[in-house]
C-alpha cells in the first residue's frame, strides 16, 4: 500500500518535472522583449541580435513600398522617439499610416528593426469619419482599373 | 421606446432572476414543493423575458434603429438582413444579452428535462444556473446596458467590421457560446451534489448528456473558427495561438479530461474530488477566457473594447472559484475514494496520464497567454512568448497524448496482463511501425511528421483491430451478416464506439496539422502582367488585374491562371476588398482546394496602373484533413449521445429487414 503511493508520487513528481523542463526550456528559447520607441532607441546596443517587439505608431508619411525588391520600410514612432524599420513582405491587413502596430524582429548593426513579422492593431471604438466616403469615392481611387472592364465581345 | 423597454425588461428578468433563485434554495431547504413549482415556472418567465429583450434588439437592428448606441456600432442600413441579425453578437453589449438567453435557454430546458425527478439536486442546480444568469443580467442593468441611445441619432451606422460580414459570423460565435454555457450546466449540477452532499456518481450521470453536447458545440465551434480564418484571413493559416483562440482551447482541454477522468469514477469510484475541480475548472476558463476578451487587458486582434466589464467578470470568476472550492473543502471528509489504483499498466493510470497531460497542456497555454501580465507586475517589463513556444510545448505533449489516445481504450482494468498486451497491442504496433517505415522509404524525413505518423498509425490500428475483432465475435455468436452485427455492435455500445470514432477523427486532424505545418510551402513575387512565378509543381501566371463594384464595397482582383507540369489547370482569383469608410482593404482569399493540398493565394498589393501585382502563394499539404477530422469527430460524438431509445427501434427495425 505504501509502496504503491510511493510508486505513483514519484511517477508524479516526474511527470511535473518533465512539464516544467518543457516550460522552461521553451519560455527561454521564445522569449521576447517589448519595447517602445524610445526604450529601444536607450538599449539599441544593448539588445543587438535579440528577438523582441516594438509598439507604436506607424509614423505619417514614413511607408515605402519597392514592389520589385519586396521590401516594405516604415517607422515607428511613440511621439518621443523614432524607429527605422525595414520589413520583407507586405504588410498585413490592418496595417497604416497613424496607426497601431506592433513589429516582431531584431535591431540590426546598421541601425534599423529588421522585422519579422507586422501586427496591426484596431480600435474597435466608434467615431463618426469626418468625412464620411461613399462607395463612389471608393471607387474614384481605381479608376484605372476600373477602365479596363470592358463588357467583352 | 424600445431602449426603455428593452432596459425595464432587463431589469425585470433581474428580479425573477433573483427571485426564482431564492424560491429554490428557500423550497428546498424548507421542503416547501409550492416554492419550488414556483421557482420552476419563474425559470420558464425568465427565458421568456430575456427571449423579448432579444427581440427588441434584434427589432432594432433589423429596422436600422440608429437611436440606440448599439444598433448605431454594428448595423448598417446596406447591410443584409442576416447580417443585421448577426450584429446582436457582433460586440459586447449583444453578446452578453445573447449569453444571458442561451443561461435562460438551458436553465428552462434543464428544469423542462429533468422535471420532478432528482428531486434533491435539481432546486439547487438551478439556483446555480439563475444565479449565473442573474450575473450577466447585472452586468447589462449596471454597467453595459445593450439598450443605451446615442443623441443625435446618426444617418447610418457604422456597421460590422467587413471580416465579420461573411455566413461564417453565423455559425461560429454561436457554436462557441452554445459550448460556454452548455459547460455551466454540469458545473451546476456539481454544486448542488456538494451543497446536498449527495455525493454519489448521480450527478455524473444527470449530466452526462449534458457534458458530452457541450464538448460537441465548443470542438465545432473551434474547428470551424480554424475552417473560418483560413478560407477568410489572408494569412493561410487557422491558428495563431492568439488570447481570443486560447480563451477557448483551454476550456475544451479541461472539459476533455473532465470527460475522460468521468469514468474513471464510474466504474472504480475514485477521483471525486479531482472531477469536482475539474467541471469547476473548465466553468471557471469560460468565465476567465471571457475576462481575457472582453477587458482588453491583453491585445488581440479579436478582443472588444475595454471598460468596466473586466473588473466585474474578474470578481464574478472571483466568487465562483471562493464558492466552489469552500464547498469541496467543506465536503472533504465525505470525498474519499472509495476504489484504489492497482497497477501503472492498467487503464485508470493510462487515463490519469491522460488528464495529467490535458492539464499541463491548458497549464501551459494559460502560461503563455498572461505571461505578458506576469513579467510586468514581476519584473516592469513586458515579455511576450509567442508562437514558437507554444508549439515547442505543446507539440511533445500532443504525441504523448496521442499515443495514449491508442492505449486508453483497450487496456485492461486495474492490472494489464502481458498476454493482454500483446493481444491488443501487438498487430496496432507493427502496422504502425510497417507504416511509418514505408513513409520514411517514400522520403519523409521530418522527424515530427514521421512520429505523428508512427502514433497516428498505432491508433488507428487498435480502433480497426478494436471494431473487426468486436464484429467477428458477434457474427460468430448470432450468425448475424457483417454488416448487420457491426451496426448492431456500434448502436449497443455506442458510447464506447461513438468515443472511438472520436479519437479517428482526433488523429485524421492531427495528422492534418503535422503534414501542412511541416511541409508549407510559400512563396511572395511581384509579377508583371503575363509574367510567372514558380512554386512547388505549379507556375502561376498574371493575366489581368482589374476593379469591380459590389454592392457593398470595391473589389479589385487579379486573375491567375495555374499551370502544373505545364499544363493549364485552373485559374484563381485573389482580391482586395476596399470599403467605405475602411481605411485598410481587405484580403479575398481565392486557392486551389483539395484532399492531399491546397494551393492557396492572396493578392498582397498591385499597382493602381494595373501594370504589376504582389502575389503569396503557398501550397498547403493535407490541411483539408483538419476540417474532416473535426466532420469525424462530430459524427463521433453523435454516434455517442443519440437517444437510446429511437436507436435501439431502428436497429430492430434493421434486424427485421436483415431477417
Amino acid at each position: 500500500m505504501k509502496g504503491k503511493r510511493a510508486k505513483y508520487l514519484i511517477a508524479g513528481v516526474i511527470i511535473l518535472g518533465a512539464l516544467a523542463g518543457l516550460v522552461y526550456s521553451g519560455v527561454k528559447e521564445s522569449m521576447v522583449y517589448f519595447y517602445t520607441p524610445s526604450e529601444l532607441t536607450e538599449k539599441a546596443e544593448a539588445v543587438r541580435g535579440k528577438a523582441l517587439r516594438v509598439g507604436g505608431m506607424v509614423e505619417e508619411g514614413s511607408v515605402r513600398w519597392d514592389a520589385q525588391q519586396l521590401l516594405l520600410t516604415f517607422a515607428l514612432t511613440d511621439g518621443r522617439s523614432t524607429v527605422p524599420v525595414r520589413h520583407r513582405g507586405t504588410a498585413p491587413d490592418l496595417f497604416k499610416e497613424g496607426a497601431g502596430a506592433v513589429v516582431e524582429g531584431t535591431w540590426a548593426p546598421e541601425g534599423y528593426l529588421r522585422s519579422s513579422t507586422i501586427m496591426a492593431k484596431h480600435s474597435e471604438e466608434y467615431k463618426a469619419p469626418k468625412n464620411p466616403e461613399t462607395l463612389e469615392t471608393k471607387k474614384s481611387l481605381f479608376k484605372s482599373l476600373l477602365k479596363e472592364e470592358k463588357p467583352k465581345p | 421606446m424600445i431602449s426603455t423597454l428593452g432596459h425595464f425588461v432587463l431589469f425585470l428578468g433581474l428580479g425573477v432572476s433573483l427571485y426564482a433563485t431564492a424560491a429554490a434554495v428557500y423550497g428546498a431547504r424548507a421542503g416547501r414543493e409550492d416554492w419550488l413549482a414556483s421557482s420552476r415556472n419563474a425559470v420558464l418567465a425568465l427565458f421568456c423575458l430575456i427571449t423579448v429583450a432579444m427581440f427588441l434588439l434584434e427589432y432594432a437592428l433589423i429596422t436600422s434603429d440608429f437611436s440606440l448606441r448599439y444598433v448605431a456600432n454594428n448595423s448598417t442600413r446596406g447591410s443584409l438582413t442576416r447580417y443585421k441579425i448577426a450584429g446582436l453578437w457582433g460586440s459586447l453589449e449583444g453578446s452578453l444579452l445573447l449569453w444571458a438567453w442561451l443561461q435562460a435557454l438551458f436553465s428552462a430546458l434543464v428544469v423542462a428535462h429533468h422535471g420532478d425527478r432528482h428531486r434533491s439536486v435539481l432546486p439547487y442546480a438551478q439556483a446555480v444556473l439563475l444565479g449565473i444568469t442573474a450575473f450577466f443580467l447585472l452586468v447589462m442593468t449596471f454597467a453595459v446596458n445593450p439598450f443605451a441611445t446615442l443623441v443625435p441619432a446618426p444617418l447610418d451606422g457604422r456597421g460590422l467590421n467587413p471580416l465579420l460580414e461573411v455566413t461564417d459570423m453565423l455559425v461560429h460565435p454561436l457554436l462557441l457560446y452554445l459550448g460556454y454555457v452548455g459547460f455551466s450546466v454540469p458545473f451546476a449540477f456539481a454544486m448542488a451534489a456538494l451543497i446536498t452532499g449527495r455525493l454519489s456518481e448521480e450527478w455524473l450521470k444527470i449530466t452526462r448528456r449534458w457534458t458530452v453536447v457541450a464538448w460537441l458545440f465548443l470542438t465545432g465551434g473551434i474547428f470551424y473558427g480554424g475552417w473560418w480564418s483560413y478560407r477568410t484571413l489572408g494569412w493561410g493559416g487557422y491558428w495563431a495561438w492568439d488570447p481570443v483562440e486560447n480563451a477557448s482551447f483551454m476550456p475544451w482541454l479541461i472539459a476533455t479530461a473532465f470527460i475522460h477522468s468521468v469514468m474513471i469514477q464510474e466504474r472504480k469510484r475514485m477521483l471525486k474530488v479531482w472531477n469536482l475541480l475539474l467541471i469547476t475548472l473548465t466553468f471557471s476558463l469560460v468565465i476567465f477566457g471571457t475576462f481575457l476578451t472582453r477587458s482588453g487587458i491583453l491585445a488581440s486582434v479579436h478582443a472588444f473594447s475595454d471598460g468596466p466589464v473586466g473588473a466585474l467578470f474578474l470578481g464574478f470568476l472571483a466568487l465562483v472559484l471562493l464558492f466552489s472550492l469552500s464547498l469541496i473543502a467543506y465536503r472533504a471528509d465525505r470525498l474519499k475514494s472509495h476504489g484504489e489504483m492497482d497497477s501503472m499498466v492498467s487503464r485508470e493510470s493510462t487515463f490519469l496520464l491522460n488528464n495529467v497531460l490535458l492539464v499541463g497542456i491548458c497549464f501551459t497555454v494559460f502560461l503563455g497567454t498572461v505571461f505578458p501580465l506576469l513579467t510586468e507586475a514581476i519584473r516592469g517589463a513586458k515579455i511576450s512568448v509567442g508562437t514558437p513556444y507554444f508549439n515547442r510545448v505543446s507539440v511533445p505533449l500532443g504525441l504523448a497524448l496521442l499515443l495514449l489516445m491508442g492505449i486508453g481504450p483497450l487496456i485492461a482494468w486495474e492490472r494489464a496482463s502481458l498476454n493482454n498486451l500483446r493481444r491488443n497491442f501487438l498487430a496496432p504496433a507493427i502496422v504502425a511501425v510497417a507504416g511509418a517505415a514505408l513513409l520514411f522509404a517514400l522520403g519523409v524525413r521530418q522527424a515530427e511528421a514521421l512520429l505523428v505518423f508512427l502514433c497516428g498509425f498505432f491508433v488507428i490500428g487498435t480502433i480497426a483491430f478494436e471494431f473487426i475483432m468486436a464484429t467477428r465475435t458477434r457474427v460468430r455468436t448470432t450468425g448475424e451478416s457483417l454488416l448487420a452485427a457491426f451496426a448492431v455492435l456500434l448502436l449497443k455500445s455506442r458510447r464506447r464506439y461513438g468515443g472511438l470514432i472520436v479519437h479517428l477523427g482526433v488523429v485524421i486532424a492531427i495528422i492534418g496539422i503535422a503534414v501542412s505545418s511541416a511541409y508549407k510551402v510559400e512563396r511572395e513575387a511581384t509579377l508583371k502582367l503575363n509574367e510567372r512565378m514558380e512554386i512547388g509543381p505549379y507556375a502561376i501566371e498574371l493575366k489581368d488585374l482589374k476593379a469591380g463594384e459590389q454592392p457593398t464595397h470595391v473589389l479589385v482582383s487579379a486573375t491567375l491562371t495555374v499551370f502544373k507540369d505545364g499544363k493549364p489547370l485552373t485559374e484563381l482569383r485573389p482580391g482586395q476588398r476596399f470599403y467605405p469608410n475602411q481605411q485598410t482593404p481587405f484580403a479575398s482569399v481565392d486557392a486551389r482546394y483539395r484532399w492531399d493540398e491546397d494551393l492557396y493565394t492572396i493578392l498582397s498589393s498591385f499597382e493602381r496602373d494595373g501594370s504589376s501585382a504582389t502575389i503569396k502563394a503557398m501550397i498547403n499539404p493535407m490541411i483539408a484533413w483538419i476540417w474532416i477530422g473535426g466532420c469525424v469527430i462530430v459524427l463521433g460524438v453523435i454516434v455517442a449521445v443519440l437517444p437510446e431509445r429511437r436507436l435501439a427501434m431502428l436497429a430492430l427495425r434493421a434486424k427485421a429487414q436483415v431477417a
